[in-house]
């Protein structure tokens, strides 16, 4: 072999070593790296218990209620499947929407509420002028709904 | 009739051929970006949710897509000055390197400012964003580590390295909304097609071409500087017009 | 607080300046230094040139 095809073997074999590992760090890792928990995981107990995370999925429509203060809101987030209360005391962002992608940090308290202390809103991929979005709303129902799900897996 | 590639492999030759290349490049970047602002602030209309806000995409995708794309260049490069042990391909790669680090930033930086409207945070430590900081700091520390060792051809070798191994990033920014749970959204462009709005596609392609040649004609012009540099004790340098 | 209120009552103002003003300033600094890059090059390269061309004669 000429050293020079010997120098590309030894890079090709060092970069699939290299990948391999990371991937199963990564692999290791998954909860970790994953931003938030679904309602399905907490259910499953794969969440922490008795510490803050995030849990995300979407904001189950005519779940949002405010209280009389006009600050706390009491909203419920599923994945489609299972689905777990919040409540939370402060200003929603602005593409907080029922039926729409929400990441929540938070504790689990006793009583089986999510107490948030942040509320972040997930926007999905799709972009179109308003006209469009209100034609697909008359349109369907089926095709707009689950395009905005934020990998509900 | 077959080019000779290796004739244009040589700093020599590349030097000159860079040089007449560079105003091209330069010029069709700017008129491409141009239309691109033209066709993404005045012919693509408002989006539904985002409103304005959204219009941060035309720059935001176009120099995301390029910082993934420059360490592929510069990683390739590096491995070719590392397999092959050409001049030129070294000096590509370490011309590269900054300008890869600054659309890595600009990604970053666009993004931030999208995130807090729309998200309601400047940042978030999903898998997307935390990849994309690694890519920077990837090329910062490549740009460190050349810098750091005074002989030239070893920093080559030690950068190339470094470049090579940090590659496997690259895939993992790209499928990493993919893989795990994260705030930041999907690809909005897949393989099956992609339901965005026709002007606003024309926008940020048109965009992301002018970014590329923009990349082109800026690392063109730093590695005919590192050119100079290096090879200053040659002969070809000091027949140069402009070291005369 | 007063900046959220800001940058939704002027969003494209807030897009112009914070991404496309920054994103076109960073690229005219890189312009600026590569071709200031280049001017320095230029010069050490004549500098080394005359210096061995004197010690030559």
């Amino acid at each position: 072999m000429k050293p020079r095809q010997k120098r590309a073997l030894y890079i090709v074999v060092a970069l699939a070593a290299v990948g391999l590992a990371v991937m199963l760090v990564l692999n290791a890792l998954k909860d970790n790296v994953s931003l938030y928990f679904t309602p399905t995981q907490v259910y499953n107990k794969e969440a922490p218990q008795g510490r803050s995370f995030r849990i995300g999925g979407l904001v189950e429509e005519g779940s949002m209620k405010r209280e009389g203060d006009g600050l706390t809101v009491h909203f419920v987030i599923t994945d489609l499947k299972k689905s777990l209360p919040v409540v939370y005391r402060g200003i929603l962002p602005d593409l907080f929407k029922e039926g729409k992608g929400v990441v929540a940090q938070g504790k689990m308290e006793a009583d089986g509420v999510m107490h948030a202390a942040e509320v972040l809103a997930k926007h999905d991929e799709n972009y179109m002028p308003p006209e469009a979005a209100d034609a697909l709303k008359k349109a369907g129902t089926a095709a707009s709904s689950p395009a905005s799900a934020p990998a509900v897996k | 009739m077959a080019i000779n590639w290796f004739k244009y492999s040589a700093p020599t030759t590349f030097y000159g051929l860079a040089g007449k290349l560079i105003p091209w490049f330069a010029i069709s970047s700017v008129i491409l970006c141009a239309i691109a602002l033209y066709i993404g602030f005045a012919v693509a209309p408002m989006d539904a949710t985002q409103g304005q806000f959204y219009r941060i995409i035309f720059i935001h995708v176009p120099t995301s897509i390029i910082s993934m794309f420059l360490y592929l260049v510069m990683a390739g490069y590096a491995a070719l000055g590392l397999i092959f042990n050409t001049r030129l391909s070294s000096m590509m790669a370490s011309a590269v390197a900054p300008t890869g680090a600054l659309f890595a930033f600009i990604s970053l930086w666009t993004g931030a400012l999208w995130g807090k409207p729309m998200w309601g945070a400047w940042w978030v430590w999903d898998a997307r964003l935390t990849s994309e900081l690694i890519l920077l700091f990837l090329y910062l520390g490549f740009i460190a580590l050349h810098a750091s060792i005074d002989d030239p051809r070893r920093a080559d070798r030690a950068a190339a390295l470094l470049a090579i191994v940090g590659s496997v990033n690259v895939p993992i920014i790209y499928f990493s909304v993919k893989w795990w749970n994260t705030l930041h959204q999907g690809s909005t462009i897949k393989y099956s097609g992609t339901s965005m709005h026709i002007a606003m596609q024309q926008a940020m392609f048109t965009m992301l071409v002018a970014c590329w040649l923009y990349a082109i004609a800026v690392t063109l012009m730093r590695v005919r500087s590192i050119i100079l540099e290096r090879e200053r004790h040659t002969k070809w340098i000091a027949q140069l017009a402009e070291v005369k | 607080m007063s900046l959220d209120i800001w940058m939704r009552e002027n969003p494209l103002t807030y897009v112009w300046i914070g991404s496309y003003g920054v994103a076109f300033l960073i690229f005219a600094i890189e312009i600026a230094m590569v071709m200031h890059k280049r001017k320095i090059t230029l010069q050490q390269v004549r500098l080394m040139r005359e210096a061995e061309e004197s010690e030559g004669i």
